[in-house]
């Protein structure tokens, strides 16, 4: 591998099916050795995208390039990746062992070799003592983990991988996303995954890219997608989000003034030029709930707890405000008291500094 | 104690095992007599006179009646393995792709199993006519006309039989192999194949039963030289119904019983393909 070339880079992609564009316009690299996310909502053209790096769709329009190399005509057979897919694909009538050593035996890989080879393989997804299994005879994960093994033996310069964790349970799913992540600096290629679970995303993820009806909008490191996304849609779509809108009066010297509906003149850090049409984005955390009106030079809302959500280590509250709507305040539950001082009903006040706010103009 | 009986237990109720008793009996019966009979030391098969296995010997000396026996057996042979081949890989072909006329190719495909068996044999035996079929090739060319008529009713069962399998494939199998670098051919040999041969074996059944005890389509198609087992029983059975018939027709059904056995056994190793 080359330095500094990306092992994936995708040219204007663009793919109809019939009249229906599933992936418009997405240009996007992928780094060497890193973890990349393709989130989106279902439908937005995540599949179809890793698909086209497989060699199973061909792009409408545009290019795919591995590592520098153009796929254009070169069939899924002969391409440097390996993809664990979202059934996992295992082969019924095969063991894990055969299941594993398939694409060497296929490829042509001297047979001393590939014994060792999917030892190694198997080792790695400590699934030595199944090795004489059916497939049959293994639960959701330890398939998965086969899939995994059958694709990593083969030294792929690229990993995808198309919702490998949907099918398991939380806790399961939990465990499996630390193998994932372990596994891929073993390794030391690119994974490619695809999700609809930004939880799992931001947790394993170097870089996200998120999509929507067959667009890229956002590609970032998940820090940044979580605290300064560029739009509505990943605002909205990364976590919980109250937005709050309006108009930009000004702007200049790093500054811009806002006006938002029921709130009032705001000032907040901008460095780009003025816009009109704003939102300023404020997450659940924070913002902070008071029993009586903080005397802070804050934003200050007063509104009565509509509903409370307990998740045990935190609970959404949503107050009714009655300037800006609705709102939702996550708390930590940091004592065990019995006596919640927020309940549905309540009186309160909700504050929150305006430069936590994200201005958003998308 | 005797538990109560269960919703679902329907073999402990007493008029369903009266009524399942009824049914074995009715199924089961004549087949019983047939064979019970072909030890009957009497030329008639109405009374039981004592236990004899002459018939057997007899039926295993008439030399016409062997040859008829090894005729259908070639037959079958044959006609399985030119079915299985042709069936499956329609259903293969129907199951795979798309083309223009596909639905039309899959209706007249199951025609000759609806076509009354009559009309096919009449039909080829016009056909057969029409372009001048060589007649009087050594054994076993000249069962070809016989072979290619039950090849044409008992492929479109292999094809039925083998599609209905292919509707429960998991297609991301033929991709995965593709996706670990197998080519085309080494993906259907690998993975296809395996799935499919639950199909054949149980669509090769059907034709070989099928070829075996083909009685119409072989009278209209079958010359002097190429007379077939149930053709030659029919002969007999027309001059007058020895024990000889029936020890001939034990043989036939030990034969198929053996067969299905041998099939079976075949198809364990693939137990839980899904
Ligand atoms: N072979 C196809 N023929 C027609 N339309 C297709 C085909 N494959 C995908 N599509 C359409 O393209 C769009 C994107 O599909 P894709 O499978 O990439 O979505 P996705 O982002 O993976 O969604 P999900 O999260 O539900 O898996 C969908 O609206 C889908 O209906
Ligand atoms: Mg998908």
């Amino acid at each position: 591998m080359s330095n500094g070339v990306p092992i994936v880079r995708f040219e204007n992609i663009e793919k109809s099916f019939g009249s229906f564009k599933a992936v418009d316009g997405v240009t996007l690299d992928v780094p060497n050795n890193s973890f990349f996310a393709l989130l989106g909502p279902s439908g937005c053209g995540k599949t179809t995208l890793l698909r086209m790096l497989a060699g199973f769709e061909h792009p409408t329009s545009g290019r795919v390039l591995i590592d520098g190399e153009d796929m254009a005509g070169i069939p899924p057979n002969k391409r440097p990746v390996n993809m664990v897919f979202q059934s996992y694909a295992v082969f019924p009538h095969m063991t894990v062992r055969e299941n594993v050593g398939y694409g060497l035996r296929v490829s042509g890989v001297p047979r001393g070799e590939i014994g060792p080879r999917v030892e190694d393989a198997l080792r790695m997804v400590r699934l030595e003592a199944f090795a004489d299994r059916k497939p049959d005879k293994l639960s959701g994960g330890q398939r998965q983990r086969v899939a995994l093994a059958r694709a990593l033996v083969k030294k792929p310069k690229l990993l995808l991988l198309d919702e490998p964790l949907s099918a398991l349970d939380k806790k399961l799913r939990e465990d499996m996303q630390l193998e994932l992540v372990r596994l891929q600096q073993e390794v030391g290629i690119s994974f490619v995954i695809v999700t609809h679970d930004q939880d799992e995303a931001l947790s394993m993820a170097d870089l996200i890219a998120v999509m929507n009806r067959g667009k890229v909008l956002q590609v970032a490191p998940p820090w940044d997608l979580y605290e300064e996304p560029n739009c509505r849609f990943v605002a909205d779509f990364i976590g919980e989000m109250n937005l709050f809108e309006g108009r930009m009066l000004s702007a200049d010297g790093g500054q811009a003034r806002l006006d938002l509906k029921g709130i009032g003149l705001v000032d907040v850090p901008w460095d780009y030029p003025a816009t009109s049409d704003v939102a300023l984005a404020v997450r659940p955390e924070k913002m902070r709930l008071y029993r009586e009106e903080p005397e802070l030079g804050w934003v200050r809302l007063p509104g009565k707890v509509a509903q409370v959500a307990y998740f045990g280590d935190n609970s959404q509250v949503f107050v009714e405000t009655s300037q800006a709507g609705r709102v939702v305040v996550l708390r930590h539950n940091q004592s065990r008291s019995r006596d919640e001082p927020y309940r549905t009903g309540t009186d309160c006040w909700v504050a929150f500094e305006p430069t936590d706010g994200i201005v958003l103009s998308d | 104690m005797r538990n109560p009986i269960g919703p679902l237990e329907f073999t402990r109720r007493g008029w369903v095992r009266l009524w399942l008793l009824a049914v074995f009996v009715f199924l089961y019966a004549p087949i019983v007599i047939l064979i019970a009979f072909s030890f009957n030391q009497s030329r008639r098969n109405i009374v039981w006179t004592g236990f004899t296995t002459d018939w057997y010997g007899r039926a295993l000396n008439n030399a016409s009646l062997i040859e008829a026996f090894t005729n259908s057996i070639m037959i079958a042979l044959i006609s399985t393995v030119l079915s299985v081949i042709l069936g499956g890989l329609l259903a293969l072909g129907l199951y795979r792709f798309r083309f223009p006329g596909k639905p039309v190719l899959d209706g007249v495909a199951a025609l000759p199993i609806v076509i009354p068996e009559i009309c096919l044999g009449v039909a080829l035996l016009v056909f057969y006519a029409r372009v001048g079929w060589p007649v009087g090739l050594p054994w076993p060319l000249n069962l070809s006309q016989v072979i290619i008529g039950h090849v044409v009713f008992s492929f479109p069962f292999v094809a039925v039989v083998v599609r209905a399998r292919m509707e429960g494939f998991d297609r991301s199998l033929e991709e995965a192999s593709k996706d670990l670098g197998a080519s085309e051919w080494q993906t259907f040999w690998n993975v296809t194949l395996p799935y499919m041969k639950t199909g054949l074996i149980a669509g090769a059944l059907l034709a070989m039963t099928l070829s075996l005890d083909d009685f119409v389509i072989t009278f209209f198609t079958s010359g002097p030289e190429t007379i077939t087992f149930p053709v030659k029983i029919y002969s007999m059975v027309r001059q007058s119904v020895t024990p000889e018939v029936n020890a001939a027709s034990t043989i036939l059904i030990l034969f198929t019983v053996l067969l299905t056995v041998i099939a079976l056994k075949f198809q364990k190793p693939s137990e839980g393909v899904g």
